[in-house]
Parts: C-alpha cells; structure tokens; sequence
C-alpha cells in the first residue's frame, strides 16, 4: 500500500510532491511513536481543491442557521446568494418565537463605486433599510474580500447600529482570504458569539442542562437528537446553531455540560466556555446507532444520577426495538462492503461508525478543513506550530467570570470521570481507523481519481463538487454535507434512514445498465447465402 | 414562507433581499467550460471556485471541474502573481488541460492584479495556451461574466489567417447543453458550416460510461476558435450574454455581428433561421419548416389553456426578454418581468414590447425577488416563470412555478432538453400548459373535476 501512495504522488511536480506526501498517512497502529499528518495548512495554487473560504466557514456554517438575526453579506452579491439556502440547516418558529429569517438573503450588493469610495455608507443605509422592513433584533454583518481590502469599519458601523435603533449589531470579519480554509471562520464566528451572545441571558435551566454545540440541523439532524435527549429528561438550552437563535445561545453559559458533535466547527466555544463559565464539555457522536447509545450512556455518567442512567438504558432500549430491525433489513445489502469518505471536519469520523453498525469497513477518510487534532486527537495540541495564516486569526484568552463560573463536578471527579468518558478531550480520528486504511487530508481531484482505481470502495461519501466525478467513475457517492437532499441521519430515526438511503444506492438497478449490451454479448450473426461454386 | 415580506413597497437604495443575479465569475467559469479540454482557473480565495463548482453541478448533476490560486492573506497583501504563476505550472503538469481559461475575483479586481503580465510570466508549455477574462464580482452580474470571457475567448484566440471558411459563428449565450444541441441540430439540418462557441454540451451533460474523464468529449476545439475569424459572420444569440464576443469579433477581424434574441419561441426562432439563411444562402428544410407548423397546431389547439393568463417572469436578461416575447406570442399577459442583472436596455427592450402588445406591466432590471414578492402582493398572477429561487414565492403565494433558466436545484434532466428552438417551444408549451392544468385540478371542486381537459 505505501507504494501505492508513493505512486500516486509520484506524478505531482517536486514542491507538490513534498508537500502532500505530509498530508497523507497509512494508518498503523504498532507504530513506537503515535502517527502524525500535516493539516491546517495551505493547499497549493492550481491545485483542484475543494476547501471553501473563511466566509464560507463563518456566514455559511456557523452564523448562517441562527434564525433569528438576519445576516447581512456585506460584499458584492455572490456571497450571500451562494449561501443562500444551500446547506439544508433547518430552522421553524417554536414556542413564543417569532423570528426565522432564514429563508431571506441579504446582500450590500456593493458596486464599483462603493470599491473605490468605500461601502460603509451603504452598509449602514442598508442596517437602516433592513430595521424598518424587518424590525430584527438582531443582526449579524458579515465581511467579504474586498471589504477588508478597502478597510470598511465594519466594527464601527455595528457599534453605530446598536446606538441607533437599540438591537444587537454583531460584526464578523471573516474575509474569505484569512486562513487556509473555512476553518478560519468557524474560529471567528465563534470568538463573536462568545464575546456578545453567551453570558446576556438569564434562564432558569433544569437540572440535567446541556447544550449541543457544533450540530447544525441539517436534514432536521438536531430535532431526531433533540427528541430522545429530551425524551430522556435533559433540559437542551441551545443548540449552536442548527435551528438556533441568540435568545438560546445568550444563556448558554447557564447549561452544566456541553455536548460537541462537531468538534471542528465550535471546539473554541466548547473551551472558552470552559475558561470563562466552567461547564466541562463532552465528545459525543450521535452518527450511528452504537454510538448514539454510547454517547447517551457517557452523558448519564456524568450527571451520576441512577435514576437518569434508568431512564437512559429505557429510552435505548424503546429506540433500538424501533430502528434496530429496520437497521437488520438493509444490513445484508450493506455487509462485508468498503466506504471511503472526504468530509468536512468531523462527519468522517462520525459516519465510520455508522459503516461499522451496518457492517462496513472504511478503507480511506480525509477531512477537508481539519487541523491536526481532528487527526490525532487533543493531546497534540501543545505541539502544533503556529504559522502565519493561525496567527491572523484571534484567540481570545479568557478569565474565569467573577460571578458565572462554576464547576458543576468537582475536579477530582472529574478527574477519574475522564478515565472512563471523553471530557474535554477529543481522541481524533487516526486511532478509531483500521490498520492499512488510508488518511488523507484536503484530498484533491486527482487523488480522489486515483484511489478509487486503487481503493475501489463500494461507497464514497464526498459532497457535491466530488458527488459526480465518482458516479461517473462506476461508484455510488452519497453527499454528507447534503444527505443528498434527505436525512436526518442522526440519532435512532437517522440511522434507519442512512441505512435506507445506503441499501438504495448500493442496490440501484442502474448500476448494472452501464455497459450497452452490444458491447457485451456478441452481435455477429452469420447467415447462409449460397455457396459459390 | 417569506412571511415577512410586507405588502407595502418601500424603495431601498443600498439592501438586496433574496437576488436575482449572482456574479461575475460563475459565468466565466460556465464559459470556459464549453472549450474543449479547458480548465478554468479562479483567481481569488478558494471560496469563490468552490462556490461556484458547487452551483453549477446542483444545476447540471455532472462534475465541474475548476481550479483556484488560494489566495490567503498574503496574496491579498502582496497581489496573487506567484499564486497564478504557481497554478499555472502545477495545472499543467498534474492535469494537462489543452488551455486553461482564468477568470478573476472581487479579490483579485480590487488589489489590481495585472493578469495579462502574470500570463506573459507564466511557464507555459509548448503548444499549451492560457487565457483570462477580468470578472469583477461588483459590476454586472454572472451573465457579464458569462459575456467577458466569451470576449476574452475572441480577444486571446480568434484570427483572420485570410482564407476565409465558409463558415458562421454562433454565440449561443447562457444556455444549457441541451439548447446548444439543439441549436446544432437545427443548423446541420439547413446544410450550414458553423462554429458554435462555447459548447458546453458534451461537458456538462457527459455520458456514463464507468469511466471518468476529466475532459469529456465536448467544447469547442481551440482551433475553431481561432477559425472563428475567418468565418462570414457571427449570430450572438441573446444580446446581454453574446454581444460582447460578436462585437470583439467585429472589432478584431472584421466579422460581421448579428445580435439576435435568444430562440425561445416561434418568432425567436423564425429570426434565428432567417438570419442564418440570409448569410449562408441556405434553405431552410421542409423537416424543420414541419417542425414550425406543430407548434403552430399546438398553439392552434392549446391556446384556450393558457391565453389571458398573467405571469410574471424572472431570471437572466436574455432569457428573460425572450420568454417575454414567447407569452406574447402565446396570448399570455406578462405583468412582471424583471431580472437581476443591470442594463436599461433590458427595460428599453422589454417596455418596447408590452407597448406594441398593449400590456401594462411592471419592468425592472437590477431588481430582486423581494420586490417581485411585494408586487404579487398587491396584485398576483396566474404563473410564475423562473429559476428555482421563485419556488420561495411560489409557496408564499401561492403561485405555480415554470422552471426556466438558471439555476434550476431542484429538478433534474432540465438541462438535457431545449427551451429554444421549434421543439423547445412544445416543450415550453408543454410545461406550461400542465402547470395552469395541474393547479386546475387541484382546486377543483369534485363536480368540476374534469376527466377530458
């Protein structure tokens, strides 16, 4: 197999070469040292990636689903049309809620004038505009290239908003060219939301309070979840962001733990509420019907409540008696299969254990924004170099908050607690994957073409720039950003349904139609004239 | 759905709410993807290229491939030279295109980046051929884009070698694969020499075989792109998209431009194949004067199914004016028509047609969908004609929707079949006639209910 990889990057021109061999690792676990890769870090120019933009990160991912602030693109129009309804984050009014903007796009719509002579004023004429239509009570801008270039104070012009018409105006300068990917975004959208949304509210939680951080709702992923954690008795106050609003996540330093699904995307709001409010946060996976049970069980233990953990073992039980057969019907189609999966920045991890429910081995996994702790887990952290393109991007460094913060276990339980269950720690990727399977990070176009002829995986799992390529390659892809349109994939209910969807697109009877029959069965047919004599 | 949008019409001046036009570079990349073997290069942040791959294959469900320089914060600082001249070098060597087509971002616009210098810099090799069109993302709109690298296809490739081809030029617009063929078709049919650039058909709507080609069979061959200045003269189809190439064609070699509608509809159609007789001297043949005569008799019979109906129409300026002048021709009443894109000749052009029909309608360009919702708000109409974002109104207000134009995500085949063309107008016919059919249905009562419509 290690040949197989040196060939592949064999091709690539000498400084290509170097570099990506870095971001490629064949898993081996009796290695003496653990196994290190290079990520977070610059894709080379010309090559076919399909890494997005810090703008991408902040709008489209991590302020984009917060329903109840209208986000304004400030930059010429594709931004904001690009990230217009194109995620499948779901949102619905509920309770005494009465704002979701989601549906809505807005853009500055910024023109050459306003390049040369500065957009500030339309932003704020468009701040107006926007408050006597809508009467929002909060808005968010968010920056695109050209407006950092030209040095628009967008900051300032918040800062005039709140003043002006008295709503919360939150400003994001997330720039499509800072960092190396999305990444660079997330990191800024949530420094924001830490600095202006978390610690305002002030909501009585119950008892067995969490909140469900970096789970964006996609297919209606946060309701499925949502629904069994409160079947079981948790009190969710906020959800960041999938169907989230500020007035959850204003009291979310209020919740006594934090649940990360996507570590990636919100890791920072998980510590630095840690530093400042002292809620621990716990890895879980809701991907996969053994993880769903082990991520529940994990979160019994920590609020050590023997009436909690019964009902937990309850509520399984009554969910896997519902889904578990469902999951047996599509398992034969399934079984003894290959996955191969390029996702975000934690889908492909989560998604191998729901290969692994349905019997499937993943034989290569990649990330397209991960740093090396989504890799390697957190422990590597101390010892990842700060580069240039890190150091533009803000970490805040936090005090403890005079009269929020509380611990909600003491240390020395939570000590021996974290021998047991994933507190504040992330393991990564590398260790949960088999000997011999294949880690590549930001994989590009031609890497994707030539693993699949080595890998032949039964299944890529990719998003839509890569979805049709490998159709066209023989091989079913199935979208996990998109879910191809279905889902939820999470929870009990979303692995049936990701069961369902695998079985159909391994079984297509399409498959089998690809090579015309005439080029397969023979087509000469003789036939006897007369034998001329 | 949209609640929020308030009946009352208020003029904005600096907000765009829910657009009906993207920019720039999405339709340089569209573009340059109907040259065959042609890798179009972005050169801006990473986000732009994919934003723009991620569009256009939900629209075309087939892989679209396309390559970024990456700018990070330093290339914004320093300017992106050494970014393009490094892709150019590891495009070719990794993924050997014939020519690579660069389009520029907001980004790269806005710190002044000199591309024709970068390309002279670049190491190109031997028989290989890099060309660039400047897409600012802050003037016009994705059809600009569409219409500057068209241009800088001209500009960069087309000569006059002085021996004349015998052939026309045809410059097909913001299209789908499935209008160009049919455009082809139709020409093959009148016995004509043509050039027709781009031709994305056979790119986006490749075949599956089980084996991928990164440069599948389709696009217009570099060397008919150089031919095309020896052809006898160029029809652009579709004045915002085309004209820009035609003009340079003009300017540059002296082939005599045509700016025709976009064929969508019969008259749009007779224009089309009258020009193209006029200059080739050709006939036009009884199959395709046959076809003529079916849309007629479908008129003929379906004209009670639709005629008097009022729709609004939205979507990019060409298909837009086209699709107008079809519900004229259809007895159909337009009341909306607006497009995202700016250009007063789209109002001009418009107006002068609701004129001569005698319809009062509300004309906009540089409009959005926020301002078309408002204006169904005061007064609806029976259909809507436009891209998938005009499913959001649909809903609101309760209209039923003709999908036409781009983008279109959520249906697919679309781009397989024409709207232009004698066949696109059954089609069209078709797609509107079942859609005031179906809403029929549904809101009829069970007496009224009809088994012979």
């Amino acid at each position: 197999m290690k040949d197989v990889v040196n060939k592949i990057v064999d091709k690539y021109p000498a400084s290509v070469f170097k570099n990506r061999k870095q971001h490629i690792v064949l898993v081996d676990h009796d290695t003496e040292e653990p196994q290190t890769i290079t990520a977070n870090t610059r894709t080379i120019p010309g090559i076919i990636t399909s890494r997005g933009c810090c703008y991408a990160g902040c709008k489209g991912v991590v302020i984009g689903p917060i329903k109840d602030a209208i986000t304004i693109t400030h930059g010429p129009i594709g931004c904001a049309y690009y990230s217009w309804l194109t995620r499948r984050n779901k949102a619905k009014l509920e309770g005494n809620e009465t704002d979701n903007f989601l549906q809505y796009c807005f853009s500055t719509d910024l023109q050459e004038g306003d390049i040369v002579f500065g957009g500030e004023k339309k932003l704020k004429q468009a701040i107006t505009e926007v408050v006597e239509t809508f009467h929002p009570k909060n808005i968010m801008i968010c920056s695109t290239c050209p407006v950092g270039l030209i040095g628009d104070d967008i900051n300032a012009v918040a800062t005039w908003a709140e003043a002006q018409y008295g709503i919360t105006v939150i400003p994001f300068s997330c720039e499509g060219y800072k960092g190396v990917t999305q990444s660079a975004g997330h990191h800024i959208a949530n420094n924001q939301i830490i600095k202006k949304i978390v610690g305002t509210g002030n909501r009585e939680v119950g008892k067995y309070s969490i909140n469900i951080l970096g789970e964006y709702n996609i297919g209606g992923d946060s309701w499925e979840i949502e629904r069994v954690l409160k079947k079981i008795g948790y009190d969710v106050v906020s959800v960041m962001t999938g169907n989230g609003s500020v007035e959850n996540m204003s009291n979310a330093h209020k919740a006594n733990l934090n649940l990360v699904q996507c570590y990636r995307s919100i890791n920072y709001i998980a510590d630095m509420i840690n530093t400042k409010y002292g809620a621990d946060w716990l890895k879980v996976n809701f991907i996969g019907l053994q993880s769903c049970v082990d991520s529940l069980r994990d979160l019994a233990k920590y609020f050590d409540d023997p009436a909690l953990v019964a009902r937990t073992e309850a509520v399984i039980a009554e969910e896997l008696a519902e889904v578990q057969p469902i999951i047996e019907k599509y398992r034969p189609v399934c079984e003894g299969k290959t996955a191969a999966m390029y996702v975000g920045g934690s889908r492909a991890l989560h998604y191998q254990y729901m290969f692994n429910d349905l019997g499937m081995d993943t034989v290569l996994a990649g990330f397209e924004f991960a740093h090396r702790d989504d890799y390697e887990g957190s422990d590597v952290i101390p010892f990842i170099k700060e580069d240039a393109d890190s150091k533009n991007i803000e970490s805040l460094h936090l005090e403890p908050d005079e009269q929020k913060y509380r611990l909600f276990i003491p240390r020395e339980k939570f000590e021996k607690l974290r021998q047991e269950i994933p507190l504040n720690y992330f393991g990564g990727m590398i260790k949960f994957m088999n000997n011999g399977s294949v880690v590549v990070d930001d994989i590009n176009h031609y890497e994707i073409d030539e693993f699949i002829k080595i890998l032949k995986p039964d299944i890529f799992c990719a998003g839509i720039k890569e979805k049709y390529q490998i159709h066209k390659m023989g091989v079913f892809s199935k979208q996990l950003h998109s879910y191809d349109y279905s889902g939820p994939y999470a929870g009990f209910k979303g692995a049936a349904n990701f069961a369902r969807d695998i079985a159909m697109g391994l079984t297509a009877p399409v498959w089998n139609m690809i090579q015309p029959p005439w080029k397969t069965e023979p087509m000469l047919e003789g036939y006897y004239i007369k034998e001329v004599v | 759905m949209l609640n929020y949008t308030p009946r009352e019409y208020t003029e904005r001046k600096a907000i765009v709410i829910n657009p009906a036009k993207t920019c720039q570079p999405i339709g340089a990349m569209y573009a340059a993807l109907g040259i065959h073997k042609c890798l179009p290069h972005s050169h801006g942040s990473q986000g732009c290229c994919s934003y723009h791959r991620m569009h256009l294959s939900r629209h075309f469900r087939d892989p679209i491939v396309a390559s970024t320089s990456s700018f990070t914060e330093g290339a914004a600082v320093f300017g992106g030279g050494s970014n393009l001249k490094t892709a150019v070098k590891n495009i070719f060597a990794i993924y050997d295109p014939d020519i690579i087509a660069v389009h520029t971002t907001c980004l790269s616009e806005t710190i002044g980046d000199d591309l024709p210098t970068y390309i002279r810099e670049a190491k190109v090799p031997e028989g290989k051929i890099v060309i660039h069109a400047n897409t600012p993302s802050y003037q016009g709109s994705h059809i600009t884009g569409f219409s500057n690298m068209v241009m800088g296809m001209v500009k960069y490739l087309s000569q006059n070698s002085g021996a004349p081809n015998g052939k026309i030029n045809i410059i097909p617009g913001f299209v789908n694969p499935g209008d160009m063929r049919e455009i082809k078709r139709i020409l093959k049919a009148l016995g004509v020499d043509f050039i027709m650039f781009p031709d994305t058909s056979g790119v986006v709507d490749a075949p599956m075989t089980g084996s991928y080609e990164m440069y599948p069979s389709g696009g217009t061959r570099i060397e008919d792109l150089i031919d095309a200045g020896n052809s006898m003269a160029t029809l652009a189809l579709g004045s915002f998209a085309s004209t820009a190439g035609a003009e340079e064609l003009r300017k540059k070699v002296k082939v005599r431009p045509t700016v025709l509608h976009t064929p969508i509809g019969v008259g749009a159609t007779d224009q089309l194949l009258m020009a193209v007789s006029r200059v080739t001297g050709q006939e036009i043949p009884p199959e395709i004067e046959e076809e003529r005569g079916q849309v007629i008799d479908i008129m003929v019979d379906l004209h009670d199914q639709y005629q008097g109906k009022e729709v609004a129409i939205f979507g990019d300026p060409d298909i837009v004016i086209a699709m107008t002048a079809f519900t004229l021709e259809m007895g159909m009443i337009p009341r909306y028509v607006l497009t995202g894109t700016p250009g007063e000749a789209f109002e001009r052009e418009v107006n002068a047609m609701l004129t001569t029909a005698g319809v009062e309608a509300k004309v906009k360009a540089s409009g959005d969908l926020f301002t078309l919702q408002q204006w169904l708000k005061e007064k609806p109409v029976d259909l809507l004609i436009g891209n998938t974002y005009g499913k959001l109104i649909a809903r609101a207000e309760d209209i039923p929707l003709v999908r036409v134009g781009f983008p279109i995500l959520d249906r697919g085949v679309h781009s397989y079949f024409p709207v232009v063309g004698y066949k696109g107008a059954m089609r069209l016919i078709e797609m509107i006639s079942n859609t005031l059919l179906e809403r029929q249905d549904r809101d009829a009562l069970d007496e009224d209910y009809e088994l012979i419509m």
